[in-house]
């Protein structure tokens, strides 16, 4: 099945084990992800914070692009932020005719146009839900993930508020849980599953912030998890990075490494962990996987940097180790 | 309402938070319950919660409204948009109090001033390369407002780079031109509301 795809910022490089991870997956599944070519930041959550007509002629600008190059299609979207986003503009270009004549004002200065309704934005996790099944994603698993406890996160905003209709329970969603459990994994039961990793409240009020992730790993924790899974960026970088934070600033010592849930799909369809985009995480995860057996490739040293001839002799540091 | 403006009234709180929120918000349907702050994972340190603000709203308490780190503590989780028992949009109505605030210039009173700069310094660079930057945000925005707390980053920093997770340079992408001018042009039409 084709679809067109937006990846997002994020994916291009913090979140990059997530994108390689997608299209590992994708191949033998039969997704096909054609990229909008050309396409823009969403804006995420900071574009609306300062000029309303401008975040949505932003957003829209991708919608404008996908329906250019695919004509009517559905767009999918890995990252929680961007899907949401693309949806939402998407509901008010249909639910809002003076916004949606203003946005369309300011597209036509590119030559571009978008009527709402046309490309629907739907997450990754959605489509291999939907179109695909668990059958589907099952048929193809060799290497299923016995004996791994899973806290499965889905975060805010890929199960709320659902402006282009409902997909799973906005509180307390089940499609992750079924979709690891068919490829093996046991999941645990995780309480918080659907509740905020606080998203930019990292960069603005670290207290606020760290203290959500707190209580996302200890409820992991309890329910001992040898990792959680989550699918959207933000979760993981916030959860990923801040841990060391975290621990530092509550005196725990939690180590529950964030996984997307396209690497634990191809790690169940026996593909390398490298390929995967695994051993980019900054929380280790090589104890948890090595309980089923992956091994996790050795981090790359970094490139030497050669001195050039023209240089002068500079004194330089002793290197270290 | 067409009606409603025979007789001219200059537009009060409530009227210019609901033309400048997208949709229908149904704000006017508050019915004060708290299920709002009830639910908010940052609603402990609001100085008000949705349901108090709602009504400073309706009450015309303008400074106390647009001054308030309610709309800046929001985290954008939407949990309070599903279960408003009135369909209320909240996280929506959150974002036109943050634009508001801005215009005013009455988030430089609040607890949460630094809050803006960093929707600012983040649309920076997609203005000027139709992408995010993160090495970039995150530089600008701590040296502007917590440079004494960038030694604390560097850990996380050095983490990110070390696994290659952080690019150096922003990414461009192809037609700036053209973003720049359906940029240009929203900010001239959303002068006119």
């Amino acid at each position: 099945m084709k679809y067109a795809y937006f990846p997002g910022c994020s994916l291009e490089k913090n979140a990059l084990a997530y994108h390689n991870s997608t299209l590992a997956i994708s191949a033998p599944l039969g997704l096909e992800l054609e990229e909008i070519d050309d396409w823009n930041c969403c804006g995420a959550t900071e574009y609306i914070a300062i000029n309303r007509l401008a975040a949505y002629s932003l957003i829209t600008r991708n919608l404008a692009l996908a329906e250019k190059q695919f004509g009517k299609k559905d767009l999918v979207a890995p990252c929680s932020a961007c899907f949401l986003n693309l949806s939402k503009a998407d509901a008010y270009m249909q639910e809002d005719p003076p916004l949606a004549e203003k946005v369309n004002l300011a597209l036509a200065e590119a030559d571009l146009h978008y009527d709402g309704g046309t490309i629907k934005t739907r997450h990754l996790l959605h489509v291999l839900m939907e179109d695909f099944g668990l059958d589907a994603i099952k048929a193809h698993v060799t290497k299923p993930l016995k004996g791994l406890r899973i806290a499965p996160y889905y975060g805010c905003l890929i199960v709320r508020p659902g402006f282009l209709g409902k997909f799973d329970n906005a509180e307390y969603p089940t499609s992750l849980d079924r979709l690891m459990q068919s490829i093996g994994a046991t999941v645990v039961d995780f309480p918080l599953k659907a509740a905020c990793c606080g998203g930019h409240m990292t960069q603005l009020n670290q207290h606020i912030a760290l203290d959500l992730l707190r209580v996302l790993l200890q409820n992991a924790a309890d329910y001992q998890a040898d990792v959680i899974v989550t699918l959207c960026p933000m979760c993981q970088l916030n959860l990923d990075a801040y841990q060391a934070d975290v621990n530092r600033l509550f005196k725990t010592k939690f180590h529950i490494p964030i996984l997307y849930f396209t690497q634990m799909i191809g790690l169940a369809f026996g593909m390398d962990a490298k390929t995967l985009g695994i051993g980019k995480e900054l929380v280790d995860a090589r104890r948890a996987l090595a309980k089923i057996g992956v091994e996790v490739p050795p981090e790359e040293p970094p490139k030497k940097k050669r001195p050039s001839k023209e240089e002068l002799p500079m004194p330089k540091m002793p290197e270290e180790g | 309402m067409a009606e409603a403006t025979s007789h001219a009234r200059t537009p009060t709180l409530f009227d210019r938070v609901v033309a400048a929120t997208p949709g229908n918000s149904h704000l006017g349907m508050c019915i004060q319950c708290g299920t709002c702050g009830g639910s908010c994972p940052s609603g402990a340190d609001m100085e008000h919660t949705p349901r108090a603000l709602f009504a400073l709203i309706n009450a015309g308490m303008e400074e106390q409204v647009l001054r308030s780190n309610t709309p800046w503590y929001c985290v954008s989780c939407y949990y309070c948009m599903v279960r408003c028992p009135q369909s209320i949009h909240i996280t929506d109505l959150m974002y036109t109090l943050k634009r508001m605030s801005i215009q005013e210039g009455l988030y430089r009173q609040s607890t949460a001033s630094d809050a803006p700069g960093f929707s600012q310094d983040f649309i920076f660079f997609v203005e000027n390369f139709g992408r995010s930057f993160e090495l970039g945000i995150a530089a600008i925005y701590n040296l502007r407002y917590h440079p004494l707390d960038m030694p604390k980053m560097m850990p996380m920093g050095l983490g990110m780079m070390r696994k290659r997770r952080m690019d150096l340079t922003p990414k461009r992408i192809k037609d700036m031109t053209g973003l720049k001018a359906i940029l240009a042009k929203a900010k001239e039409l959303e002068g006119k509301i």
